[in-house]
């Protein structure tokens, strides 16, 4: 009967053999999430960031390109570092960084890819990339940061960054974490042109993470498409010169071409090297930039407010003569007793007033503009008529954002009605309460773009097109400009000659130091009182164009604290028109540059 | 007297074309181990596995010569003095051997290496033969039992001292030569029921294990006598058992070390346990085998295997380089091949006149069977990794030798088995 065990353990051979095949049965055959899971071993996903749309400007100069950069991915699952020691001496980390680092990447997950060290320059990468193979679990993704040719133009360029958590969230267009997005200026406004199309390849890995080749033969593959890029209006010489000149100093600088809108120039001061907001010191450099009590990021054409000051008059008499009020012949008897004046007293005309720059001609003509006699209460009738001024002055594109493409604008303020009813009671204001306006002070308040603007509207003799600083994008190797249209802000065009002839004068009575032998400049100077008794920290103001006919560049300059109008930004603005129209500064006598740049426009007797 | 007919016709030519086509397939299937698609080495170049088991498949086939020149008579007489050898081997890779993976099991020649424990399972199946065979050994006494306890169980003891838990439970496998020449099946089923009560600990709490071993000792009990004698023998028993369960609870816990406890653990939670080490060498190698699917992948073309996602894959896990590449059919083709091995070499056991050959030959069966079965539980999740090799498959030279020579061996005796008086 002993023979009989052998059956017993022939059939217990038989039974475990059984048992093995169900088991793998069930393993190979019916489940098949072992296929999916052997997928996902092999399978790496890589993002193929776009190449980011370059800027270009007027003249084909590059003003931002690309440059590459490397982030240092890390899959936790798969690290294996002999000598952490050499690896935190090579990428420059402490080791307590490294286990930071480390623990937060297997927390997100083990593994999925995560970025372990961000922005690695191309010079770092050279030095390491032939050590990479010690380090199981680490490869390199290739990024592209931003470079510019020069460091200028920072605060309209903008800057880019990760898109953050709240961005992400809202957004529908499939962007993913540690995208770039752009985050202020050209960079953000743009962003859906210059971003391009992500590409993903999927490649087959080995457990160490190690590239065996494109999956399925790179059939799911997509190709990722750079993205376009774009023609700016900006001058790129042109505006690092206007830098240069704004430096050390707090102001602006706008500089439009009129018959176009197109806008050459567009300077803030003080600002920052644009250089410093890309690759891996963005973070730090950021913090810097952003505590710097004098307001770098403040991107001063379109958010710094000031009262227009004498500019302004050209406002008030082109809607004078457009409504009425008064002539090009008419003679206006000034005298000096209604509010202080730098100029005498006598008949004025358009041109003369402008010329001298006189406070009470111009109180007289806005006082024919707000109380034009439609009613005998005197409290109704500067409010009709402050109504009808109101919307005449924004009708030239102050009071409302002027629709330039970076975003930040603000609209300057134009007092209206509701304004003075809120400040004194409902028709308890007149003329009288609110005469301030007319030589630009009291509650107006413009941006520099606004003056440049204006400074547009006169070269044209009545009309601008909105103010940008992209013409046009480049698609499949084509430009594509954009179309505008022209905005006329009054009825009539014909006393424009007058004005023009006016604020020529002006430039030779009042900013003499403007002049230019060969070149005529049509402006007008401004001081923008600071509301400080102490007239040396008044802002200076600048509003050009030139040449007289067929002009080429309309430009307002602002500087801050630097008194009377007609020195820092008069001298300011004519050797930009002057660099512009004769590409080079002519030799004087006296060296107008060096002065500029010096900075020292307050004299130190007073006067 | 040799019948005659030529040497060679009493050999039993299926168990060596069986030998053989597993030695060939298994040749192939380390290639695929641990083929790389960059590199593309060919299959006989000797700087990896393939091409040195190639120089180990070469060397095997020496052993089989010498083996089938060599008296068959030989080997009963040498049991004693082999098995003495090999414990002597056995204590002194101990103290002088080369620890690897921390296990000291290796004997290091310049760059030849040697295991011990592999021929120690040879050495200990002639001595168990030739005590078993001896006329005054009675399987059914407990002097015999206890003896043959002993020779089984005195290697494990110096091999658990290396550690190399793997290689000691191999000799386990004696038990089925044991029982088949009488062993009272009670150590069989003594011998299972501790292991469930064991495994059950594991996964349940000791109260619930006392719980179950005193139902199944009352339904025993009203089944069986209800007499005084029988219930305070379960009552023994039940108590023994719960005391077994807690004494293997505790050395679980704080005896075994942590490694160990979640190889182990790894089997009954693989999401849960150890998700860097045993649980992930688990989890490859069960997606390395899932993702074979029905007819496998192709050969060189697994992509669990090709990149290196199954640790040990040429040698432990070898098996799911099989199964990924060649599916469900692969693996049950050689699982057909080994069965039918194992179920020809208890044939050949069951032909032998003599009562040491046939002990011997169903040592050799149980062997390979042990290795066969646990090396695959390993590999699909049914059993603890332990590092046993399957036989013929996983590269290794000492494992290739000892079965070879284990095999032919019997071949050999089988092949004289006409010449030996009937010894019962």
């Amino acid at each position: 009967m002993l023979e009989n065990r052998r059956y017993i353990i022939q059939i217990f051979f038989i039974f475990i053999g059984l048992v093995f095949l169900v088991r793998l049965f069930a393993l190979q055959v019916a489940d098949d999430t072992y296929s999916t899971k052997a997928e996902r071993n092999i399978l790496q996903r890589i993002v193929e960031y776009p190449f980011r749309g370059l800027i270009y400007d007027r003249n084909n100069e590059l003003i931002v390109y690309n440059e590459p950069m490397y982030d240092l991915m890390v899959v936790p699952r798969d690290i294996h570092i002999a000598d952490t020691t050499e690896f935190c001496r090579l990428f420059d980390i402490t080791r307590d960084e490294f286990d930071e680092r480390i623990k937060t990447t297997k927390r997100y997950s083990r593994v999925k890819p995560s970025i372990f060290l961000k922005k690695i320059s191309h010079e770092k990468y050279a030095q390491i990339q032939d050590q990479l193979y010690k380090f199981n679990g680490f490869y390199v993704n290739p990024r592209t940061v931003r470079r510019y040719s020069q460091p200028v133009l920072a605060n309209e360029l903008g800057y880019i960054g990760e898109i953050s958590p709240s961005q992400l969230a809202k957004d529908t267009s499939g962007y993913q974490g540690g995208d770039y997005i752009g985050i202020t200026g050209l960079e953000e406004y743009y962003e859906p042109e210059l971003r391009g199309v992500r590409g993903v390849s999927y490649k087959m890995v080995n457990v160490r993470g190690i590239d065996k080749g494109s999956y399925k033969n790179g059939a799911i593959d997509t190709v990722s498409v750079a993205g376009k890029n774009l023609i700016s209006t900006i001058d790129l010489n042109l505006q690092a010169y206007a830098e240069t000149l704004l430096a050390g100093k707090r102001g602006s600088i706008v500089a439009i071409e009129p018959s176009t809108g197109e806008v050459m120039v567009m300077a803030s001061a003080p600002s920052y090297d644009p250089n410093l907001l890309t690759g891996k010191y963005l973070g730090d450099n950021f913090e810097k930039i952003r505590s710097d009590t004098t307001s770098p990021l403040f991107n001063r054409p379109i958010m710094a407010t000031y009262p227009p000051g004498s500019i302004f008059k050209t406002v008030q008499a082109l809607i004078a003569l457009d409504v009425g009020v008064t002539t090009t012949e008419e003679q206006v008897k000034v005298d000096l007793t209604k509010i202080g004046d730098h100029a005498p007293a006598g008949n004025y005309d358009v041109v003369k007033g402008l010329r001298y720059s006189s406070n009470n001609y111009f109180r007289e003509i806005m006082r024919r503009l707000v109380t034009r006699g439609e009613s005998s209460n005197y409290f109704i009738d500067s409010r009709l008529g402050l109504e009808k001024w109101t919307a005449a002055v924004e009708k030239f594109g102050f009071g409302n954002r002027l629709g330039i493409d970076v975003h930040g604008e603000v609209t300057g303020k134009v007092p209206d009605v509701d304004y003075y009813d809120g400040i004194y009671g409902e028709n308890r204001w007149a003329y009288s309460n609110i005469q301030s306006l007319s030589i630009g002070q009291g509650e107006l308040l413009v941006t520099p773009l606004q003056v440049a603007n204006l400074a547009a509207i006169i070269a044209n003799r009545g009309y601008y097109i909105k103010p940008h600083l992209i013409r046009a994008v480049e698609e499949n190797d084509e430009v594509v400009p954009f179309k505008h249209e022209k905005i006329y802000p009054g009825n009539g065009t014909e006393y424009y000659p007058e004005i023009i002839e006016g604020m020529a004068q002006a430039v030779k009575q009042t900013a003499p130091r403007a002049i230019i032998n060969d070149i005529e400049i049509i402006g007008k100077t401004g001081t923008a009182e600071n509301g400080v008794k102490d007239e040396s920290l008044d802002h200076s103001v600048f509003m050009a164009f030139a040449p007289r006919d067929n002009p080429q560049i309309a430009i307002a300059v602002y500087v801050e604290n630097s008194g009377m109008g007609g020195r820092a930004a008069g001298m300011t603005a004519s050797l930009i028109i002057e660099k512009f129209l004769r590409g080079y500064i002519k030799k004087n006598w006296w060296n107008r540059e060096a002065y500029v740049l010096k900075g020292d426009f307050i004299d130190k007797e007073v006067n | 007297m040799s019948r005659e007919g030529g040497f060679f016709s009493n050999l039993d030519w299926l168990t060596v074309f069986l030998y053989f086509i597993l030695v060939t397939l298994g040749w192939f299937n380390i290639y695929a181990s641990i083929y790389d698609p960059v590199q593309d080495l060919s299959i006989l170049d000797f700087s990896i596995n393939s091409g040195k088991q190639l120089l180990w498949i070469g060397s095997s086939a020496v052993l089989i010569i010498v083996i089938l020149l060599l008296d068959f008579r030989i080997y009963e007489s040498i049991a004693p003095l082999l098995y003495g050898v090999f414990i002597v081997l056995l204590i002194a890779v101990v103290i002088v051997g080369k620890e690897i993976n921390g296990a000291k099991a290796w004997f290091q020649f310049g760059a030849f290496r040697l295991q011990p424990s592999e021929l120690t399972k040879f050495a200990t199946a002639l001595l168990l033969a030739r005590y078993v065979s001896t006329n005054s050994v009675k399987l059914t006494q407990f002097k015999s039992q206890m003896t043959a306890f002993l020779i089984m169980l005195f290697p494990v003891g110096l091999i658990m001292l290396q550690p190399d838990l793997g290689s000691a439970l191999i000799f386990f496998s004696f038990m089925i030569p044991i029982f088949r020449e009488g062993l009272p099946p009670i150590y069989l089923i003594a011998g299972l029921s501790l292991v469930i009560v064991g495994t059950l600990t594991i996964i349940l709490p000791i109260q619930t294990i006392a719980i179950i071993l005193g139902s199944v000792g009352v339904v025993w009990v009203l089944l069986t006598l209800k007499s005084i004698k029988n219930i305070l023998l379960t009552l023994l028993i039940v108590g023994a058992s719960i005391g077994f369960a807690s004494g293997f609870h505790y050395a679980f816990e704080n005896v075994l070390p942590k490694y160990q406890r979640d190889r182990i653990l790894v089997i009954f939670y693989p999401d849960i346990v150890d998700p860097q080490g045993a649980g992930y060498n688990l989890n490859q190698s069960k997606i390395a085998i899932g993702s074979g699917g029905f007819a496998g992948k192709g050969f060189l073309d697994g992509t669990q295997t090709k990149f290196d996602f199954v640790p040990e894959q040429s040698t432990d896990f070898i098996f799911s380089t099989l199964a990924e590449e060649h599916g469900w059919l692969g693996s049950t083709f050689i699982i057909a091949l080994f069965i039918g091995l194992m179920m020809r070499i208890v044939f050949i056991a069951e032909r032998q006149k003599s009562q040491f050959a046939r002990v011997y030959g169903y040592s050799i069966a149980g062997i390979i069977f042990f290795h066969f079965t646990i090396n695959i539980a390993m590999t699909i999740g049914l059993f603890p990794v332990v590092g046993i090799p399957l036989p013929f498959f996983s590269y290794g030279g000492s494992s290739l030798w000892s079965f070879t020579i284990m095999l032919f061996v019997l071949l050999k005796i089988d092949m004289h088995r006409a010449q030996v008086l009937m010894r019962g």
